[in-house]
């Protein structure tokens, strides 16, 4: 009885564990073995490789640029996001009349599929008919409809401002949730409180709401940064990375690269995971997680 | 819409407090705000009602509306074929979470033992991870294993969105006493019974939402989607793959492109909405722990 109740935990647990292995931790053991090997363009292996994929990744004229891209990516997304974010949450969390539906309106970018997202603007942009353009035009911004001023996506400075306002748009459903939920867990008399105390409103919100919404920030931001680091359809998308490497970041160039030489990519791959997980250790690290998260 | 007006028109008035300047200006801001969140997928129905002659029109609206562009989705190019194959992964991978995570949230919720934080760390490590972290792996492994993309997207969808589901039920069971299900053995139940019959309705709301979360965001998905269904018919690739092919090298078909975006996106938002208020403390619930 005793050696089957040790046994239990893996009757109910085992499932999630075998899934779990195929199809997350297999696939890193395979991605990692992949950036050693020679592979064909077809996924046939010629053999062991050495470090010769990553002389080869390291080497490509595009690999550093790419990389500061993605930093000044993830970066300008997550901080707008969060900026915004909070902003918003504080409106939606006030009472009045149509609440309910103007949240409804605020989930549509979150359940519908990033890539939609990402078409719709790409049409809004376009040059010549783009009802973005069409709108800009009336109201003088734009000059000239079919200029190169109106071909935003066409200049790598304006479509990544224009992609990362759409990453920002995608991303704001949930984050502004995420601090919504925060901020219905502080109780009404924390702010009663403040207000005897005499703060002002904005002086509460930096003194009082702020540090109670920590939690919910950290969480929001670490979720936000795998996602806007790993975030694909946009980019591919709207520009796919182009002209040339201009407006990839490494995800982007990892999938290009696979086209070519999948070994080179998974070396990319694997020099995306690791900075992830720095950048999530880091982040952790500085924020001073536990102590933040436990209180 | 005056403010003083309002409340003696409402029975409530009485309990009612006035509405200020105040209010409406908040509201008024929230109103623009929505309508910023609406408006890109209200175009999506605009463009998708514009005849193929005006396209080049550089107008807000079209002169003419047309649904041809929906009733012509179905003939040649396929798209009923990719609705039913994203419909197959989006289920199988919904139908695969729930029954390894029900099981794994629930013993999680009931039990201590050696492993419990092990396997729960596991789990946050996952929600961690990205499909597209991984993309020539999770390729390279699946296409040796000669599974079929089909089966392959389901495995996978189903391996990524598992850390929500066993969150959201784990927080679910833990929330129902375990008095009531004693209380239920001791009525004759049995073990399994008054776990189906007592703790498996209470936690509906929360299976309700992993259902609906996990069948989204497979249905959406995108990158893998596209890597595995490489090489195949269109009328064979998930939907927002198939979507792609109206994207030529020179030209595009905004029409078919967009009627075929609602037709992908509009049951996902009705969906979504059911499961608004709940999907936050899933997602979050992990790292919080």
């Amino acid at each position: 009885m005793s050696a089957l109740r040790r046994l239990s935990p893996l009757l109910w647990l085992g499932p999630a564990v075998a899934l779990i292995g195929v199809a997350v931790l297999w696939p890193v053991v395979v991605m990692v073995q992949s950036s050693f090997q020679a592979i064909g363009g077809e996924g046939f292996v010629a053999g062991y490789n050495g470090t010769a994929n990553f002389r080869h990744l390291f080497d490509e004229p595009d690999f550093v640029s790419v990389l500061q891209r993605t930093l000044l990516w993830v970066v300008v997304v997550v901080v707008v996001t969060m900026l915004i974010s909070l902003a918003l949450a504080q409106l939606f969390h006030q009472r009045f009349p149509g609440r309910t539906v103007t949240r409804w309106a605020l989930i549509i970018p979150w359940a519908a599929s990033v890539m939609m997202t990402a078409l719709i603007f790409r049409w809004a942009l376009d040059p010549n008919v783009g009802v973005i353009n069409v709108i800009l035009h009336h109201l003088g911004v734009v000059k000239q409809l079919g200029s190169g001023q109106a071909d935003w996506l066409g200049n790598p400075t304006s479509a990544l401002a224009w992609m990362m306002a759409v990453a920002v748009f995608v991303s704001l459903p949930f984050t502004t949730y995420a601090i919504l939920s925060g901020l219905q867990g502080i109780p009404d008399d924390v702010y009663e409180a403040a207000a005897i105390d005499g703060a002002t409103s904005w002086k509460a919100y930096l003194a009082v709401t702020m540090p109670l919404l920590r939690p919910a920030i950290l969480v929001a931001t670490l979720i936000n940064v795998i996602n806007v680091f790993n975030s694909f359809p946009i980019i591919w998308e709207m520009t796919r990375g182009g002209p040339g490497y201009d407006t990839a970041t490494s995800t982007i160039f990892m999938v290009d690269l696979k086209q070519g030489d999948v070994g080179e990519s998974a070396a990319m791959s694997v020099i995306n995971f690791l900075l992830v997980i720095v950048i999530v250790v880091v982040y952790l690290a500085t924020t001073r997680w536990k102590e933040q998260v436990d209180r | 819409m005056s403010a003083t007006s309002l409340p003696t028109t409402l029975p409530t008035a009485a309990t009612r407090p006035r509405r200020s300047l105040r209010t409406w200006l908040i509201a008024g801001t929230a109103y623009v705000v929505a309508a910023v969140f609406l408006l890109p997928y209200l175009d999506m129905i605009v463009m998708a009602g514009r005849p193929n002659s005006e396209f080049g029109d550089p107008t807000i609206f079209p002169k003419h509306f047309t649904f041809s562009n929906f009733t012509t989705l179905w003939s040649g190019t396929g798209l009923g074929g990719s609705i039913g194959e994203s419909l197959q992964i989006a289920a199988g991978a919904t139908a695969v979470v729930l029954l390894v995570a029900l099981p794994a949230a629930y013993y999680t919720a009931r039990h201590r033992f050696r492993g419990r934080t092990a396997f729960l760390l596991l789990v946050l490590a996952t929600q961690m991870f990205q499909p597209a972290a991984m993309l020539v792996g999770l390729q390279r492994e699946f296409t040796d294993f000669g599974l079929a993309s089909t089966l392959s997207l389901i495995v996978i969808n189903a391996g990524f969105n598992l850390a929500f589901a066993v969150w959201i039920l784990n927080a679910f069971f833990s929330s129902i006493p375990v008095e009531l299900e004693e209380a239920g053995m001791v009525d004759g139940l049995g073990r399994l019974g008054a776990l189906l019959r007592i703790t498996l309705p209470l936690a509906a709301p929360g299976i309700v939402t992993a259902l609906i979360f996990t069948f989204i965001s497979a249905w959406n998905e995108f990158l893998v989607a596209l890597t595995l269904s490489l090489g195949e018919q269109t009328s064979q690739q998930p939907l927002p793959v198939a979507i792609n092919q109206y994207i030529g090298e020179y030209s595009i078909d905004w029409g078919h492109l967009f009627a075929a975006g609602l037709v992908a996106t509009v049951p996902v938002i009705i969906l979504f909405a059911f499961i608004e208020r709940r999907v936050v403390g899933g997602l979050t619930a992990g790292a919080i722990k």
